[in-house]
C-alpha cells in the first residue's frame, strides 16, 4: 500500500525504510556521492553503523552477518570506486544465494552518462552478479525499489540486490512511502506451494535398500535442519552435506557421513557410488561434487529445490519437488516408510571404519588436522567458524564437526580470498554471544587484512586461526601432484610478522611451531571473550585428502594412504 | 535446431540488458532479438531467436523465467505460429539488367521505396527464410546496403488449424 505522508528527503526515506523493516546493523564507508544518505544515518538511533576499511570488507561482513543470523545483510558505498569495490562480494553471495542489500551512491541524475567525477555505471556492471538491481531516478520511486529489493533478496532463492541512489535523489524530497510490513528477519517472503507429488517421492524412498540424503545450502537457507533430521531418522537414511551444507544435519549424529566432493570423506563419495537412491535436498549438483551425468550411478536421483532452473541442468532425475526444503519435506514425511536398513547402515559403518580421514601424525611438527581437532574439542564445537579459501578451508570443513546450522561460514561457489576474515566480523556483529574463529591462511588473510583495524575498533572478540605455510598452499598442492612439482609463484619470498601486525592493531598474538606447543596455543587463543591471533606453522607439503583430481568422479577418489599412487 | 522465444517484460530501463545478458552469460548466441512495447505501454513484447537443441532452450527459458522483470516466455513451435521479418535493401542494377531485377521484385512482392539510374531500394517482408531468399537472389547484382528487423512472432488463436 502507498500512503502520502509528510516530505522527506530520499536519504532520509531511505534510513527510515531500512528502520522499518528490521535492521540493527549495516557495513559501509562514506563518499561524496551518498553523503546525504550518511548524514540522515548520522541521526538514526535504530541502526548501527560499522565503518570498515575497505568495501570488500563491508560486503563480506555483511554475509557473514547475513550467513549466521539468516537476516539480511546490508552494505554501504558511494559511488564508482566504492561501489566497484563491491563486486566480489556480490557475486559471492549470488553464488552461494545469501541475502544482501548494497546501497551505493550514485552521481547526481543530470551527470549520470558523462563520465563524471566517481561515476561508474554499476547498474550496469552489476547485472549478471545481482538477483536484482535498480537505479533510482526519483525519490518517489525509492519506496517501491526498496521493497521490491528486500523482497528480491529475501524471497525464494535469496541473493544480492543493488540499489543505486544517485545524490540528488537522497537530497530530493518526496511523500511517498510504502506502509508495509517489510521485515529482514529470517523469513520467507515468496513461498510457493509445493509442486510435485510427495507421495510418489516419499515411494521411490521406501522402495530404496540404500538411500543416501545429499544436503546443500538450500537447507540453511529454508531453516530445513529440523525436518531434515526428522526425515533421516524415520527412513533410517544416511545423510551427507556439501560444502554449504555443514551443519544443516549434526556431523556428529549417527547417520552422518560428512561431506561430500571433491575433498568429502571417502566414505560420503563411496556412499554416493553405492547408493541406490540419492535425494538431493537443496544442493545444486555442483561440479565439485557431481563431476558427471553418470554421478551416483546406481542411483534413482530424486531433488528439492526453490529454484525450477536447478532442475536437470547439470544432472537429469527421476523425481523432482518444486518448492521451499521446509514446506516439501514436511509433506513428504507423511508418507515415508520407518526402513529397516540395517545392511545398509551396516555397510556404512564398515566404510567409515576402513576409509576413514586421516594424515600423518608423527614427527615434531604440527598438523592442522590435528590443531582444528584440539579447537573442536575446546570449543564443544559450538563455535561459528568462518574460512578464507586453500587447504585451510578443507581441513576446517572435514576436521571440526558442524552440529548446527548458520555456524558454517565458507565462501563455496565462488572460492573467495579475503572472505574469512571480515565474515567473522559481520558473524560477530550478529552474534555477540557466541564464539567466532576465523580459520585463515598466509595468503587469504593478507587480501583482507586491513580489516583488524575494525575489529580493534570496536572491540570485537574474534578469533583468528593463521596457518602458515608460506605458501599459497592449495595451489602448491596442485603444483605437487599435478605440475611436476614447478611451484610457479605460489611461495612468499616476504611475508609480514603476523603477530606483531595484529599486535599492531592491538590484538593479543602468539606463533607456535612445534607439537609441544598445541595445548599452549589452543588455551591462549581461547581463553577469553576477547581477540587473539594464534600464527600455526605447519609444513609445506601437508596436502588435503581424500580428493577427487580436478575433471575426475567419485571413482577417482585418492586418500592419504593411496598418495603413493600419485607420485610415479 | 533454431527456436523462436516470445517474451513479454515490463517495459523498464535495464531490462533488455538483463535479458541480453543471461545468454551472453551463459554463452549462447541470439541470431535475432527484435522488441517492441505492447498495447500495454508498461510491458514489451521481445522475439528471440536462437540456435540450440531443446535442452539449451529449457535452459534459457528456465534463467529467464528468473529475471524478475519477465512477465511470460512462450517456445514459438513454427507451424503454429506466424513469423515475419522486415528488411530494407539497397541493390546495384545497370542498364541492361533493369528490367530482371525489376521482374524479380514483382514476383517475389517486394514493394519498390527509390529507384535510381543504377540502383533499387526495396522493402520485402516475410518469414526469415523468405528474407534470406530475396538477399540471395539479390546478392549477384551487388548489394550495396542492407537492414534486418530481426524476426517477430505471434501465435495462431486456434492452435488446431494448421
Ligand atoms: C581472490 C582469489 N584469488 C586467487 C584464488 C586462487 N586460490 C585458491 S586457493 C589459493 C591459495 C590459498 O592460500 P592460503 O590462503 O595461504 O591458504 P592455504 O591453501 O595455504 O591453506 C589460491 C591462490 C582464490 N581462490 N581467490
Amino acid at each position: 500500500m502507498t500512503s502520502t505522508t509528510e516530505a522527506i528527503t530520499g536519504g532520509r526515506l531511505m534510513v527510515e525504510l531500512l528502520e522499518e523493516a528490521g535492521v540493527e546493523i549495516v557495513f559501509g564507508y562514506p563518499g561524496g556521492a551518498i553523503l546525504p544518505f550518511y548524514d540522515e544515518l548520522y541521526h538514526s538511533k535504530k541502526i548501527k553503523h560499522i565503518l570498515v576499511r575497505h568495501e570488500q570488507g563491508a560486503i563480506h561482513m555483511a554475509e557473514g552477518y547475513a550467513r549466521s543470523t539468516g537476516k539480511l545483510g546490508v552494505c554501504i558505498a558511494t559511488s564508482g570506486p566504492g561501489a566497484t569495490n563491491l563486486i566480489t562480494g556480490l557475486t559471492d553471495a549470488k553464488m552461494d544465494s545469501i541475502p544482501i542489500l548494497a546501497i551505493t551512491g550514485q552521481v547526481a541524475t543530470d551527470a549520470i552518462g558523462t563520465d563524471a567525477f566517481q561515476e561508474a555505471d554499476i547498474f550496469g556492471i552489476t547485472i549478471p552478479i545481482t538477483k536484482y538491481n535498480a537505479l533510482i531516478k526519483k525519490a518517489d520511486d525509492l519506496a517501491r525499489h526498496f521493497e521490491e529489493a528486500i523482497k528480491i533478496a529475501m524471497g525464494g532463492r535469496p541473493g544480492p540486490v543493488l540499489l543505486d541512489f544517485p545524490k540528488d535523489v537522497q537530497l530530493e524530497k518526496t511523500s511517498v512511502r510504502k506502509a508495509s510490513a517489510l521485515k529482514i528477519a529470517p523469513h520467507h517472503y515468496e513461498r510457493p506451494k509445493v509442486k510435485g507429488d510427495p507421495q510418489e517421492f516419499a515411494d521411490a524412498l521406501n522402495q530404496a535398500k540404500r538411500p543416501l540424503l545429499y544436503v546443500g545450502g538450500g537447507a540453511i537457507n529454508s531453516f530445513a535442519s529440523a525436518e531434515i533430521k526428522a526425515l533421516a531418522e524415520k527412513a533410517n537414511a544416511p545423510v551427507t552435506t556439501t560444502l554449504m551444507g555443514l551443519g544443516a544435519f549434526p556431523g556428529t549424529h549417527p547417520l552422518s557421513v560428512g561431506m561430500l566432493g571433491m575433498h568429502g570423506t571417502a566414505y560420503a563419495n563411496k556412499a554416493v557410488l553405492e547408493c541406490d537412491y540419492i535425494l538431493n535436498l537443496g544442493a545444486r549438483f555442483d561440479d565439485r561434487v557431481a563431476k558427471y551425468q553418470d554421478f551416483a550411478p546406481n542411483a534413482v536421483r530424486a531433488h528439492v529445490d526453490i529454484d525450477a532452473a536447478e532442475f536437470n541442468k547439470r544432472i537429469n532425475v527421476d523425481h523432482i519437488l518444486h518448492g521451499d526444503l521446509k514446506d516439501a519435506i514436511r509433506e513428504i514425511l507423511p508418507f515415508v516408510k520407518g526402513g529397516d536398513r540395517a545392511d545398509w547402515i551396516s555397510r556404512i559403518q564398515t566404510l567409515k571404519k576402513n576409509h576413514p580421514l586421516d594424515y600423518d601424525n608423527n614427527g615434531e611438527s604440527i598438523k592442522p588436522q590435528d590443531f582444528l581437532n584440539r579447537v573442536y574439542t575446546k570449543t564443544k564445537g559450538e563455535a561459528i567458524v568462518s574460512t578464507d579459501v586453500g587447504q585451510h578451508q578443507m581441513w576446517a570443513a572435514q576436521y571440526y564437526l558442524f552440529d548446527k546450522p548458520n555456524t558454517w561460514l565458507t565462501s563455496g561457489g565462488l572460492g573467495t580470498m579475503g572472505f574469512g576474515l571480515p565474515a567473522a566480523i559481520g558473524a560477530k556483529f550478529g552474534n555477540p554471544d557466541k564464539t567466532v574463529i576465523c580459520v585463515t591462511g598466509d595468503g587469504s588473510f593478507q587480501m583482507c587484512i586491513q580489516e583488524l583495524a575494525t575489529i580493534a575498533q570496536s572491540k570485537l572478540g574474534v578469533k583468528i586461526l593463521l596457518f602458515n605455510n608460506n605458501f599459497l598452499g592449495m595451489v602448491r598442492q596442485w603444483q605437487e601432484l599435478f605440475y611436476e612439482e614447478r611451484f610457479s609463484e605460489s611461495q612468499w619470498s616476504y611475508n609480514p610478522n603476523f603477530v606483531k601486525l595484529a599486535e599492531a592493531y592491538d590484538i593479543p598474538a602468539m606463533r607456535i611451531e612445534k607439537k609441544s606447543e598445541i595445548d599452549k596455543g589452543v588455551e591462549f587463543f581461547l581463553k577469553d571473550s576477547g581477540s587473539a591471533l594464534i600464527e600455526v606453522m605447519i609444513p609445506a607439503e601437508e596436502k588435503v585428502f581424500p580428493m577427487i583430481p580436478a575433471g575426475k568422479s567419485q571413482q577417482d577418489l585418492i586418500e592419504f594412504k593411496d598418495l603413493g599412487k600419485l607420485k610415479k | 535446431m533454431k527456436h523462436t522465444l516470445s517474451i513479454l517484460v515490463n517495459n523498464h530501463p535495464g531490462v533488455m540488458s538483463h535479458v541480453s545478458g543471461l545468454f551472453t552469460r551463459r554463452g549462447y548466441n541470439i541470431d535475432s532479438i527484435a522488441v517492441g512495447v505492447t498495447d500495454n505501454p508498461e510491458v514489451s513484447s521481445m522475439t528471440i531467436v536462437l540456435n540450440g537443441d531443446d535442452f539449451v532452450v529449457g535452459q534459457v527459458k528456465n534463467q529467464l523465467l528468473k529475471l524478475p522483470d519477465v512477465l511470460r516466455v512462450q517456445d514459438m513451435a513454427y507451424a503454429s505460429s506466424v513469423q515475419r521479418e522486415l528488411v530494407l535493401v539497397s541493390f546495384s542494377i545497370s542498364e541492361s539488367n533493369r528490367s530482371e531485377a525489376l521482374t524479380i521484385c514483382n514476383g517475389f512482392d517486394v514493394k519498390i521505396l527509390e529507384m535510381t539510374e543504377d540502383s533499387l531500394l526495396i522493402e520485402f517482408s516475410g518469414n526469415s527464410r523468405q528474407v534470406t531468399n530475396i538477399i540471395a537472389v539479390l546478392k549477384p547484382y551487388g548489394i550495396r546496403e542492407i537492414s534486418r528487423t530481426g524476426q517477430i512472432a505471434i501465435a495462431y488463436r486456434n492452435q488446431n488449424a494448421v
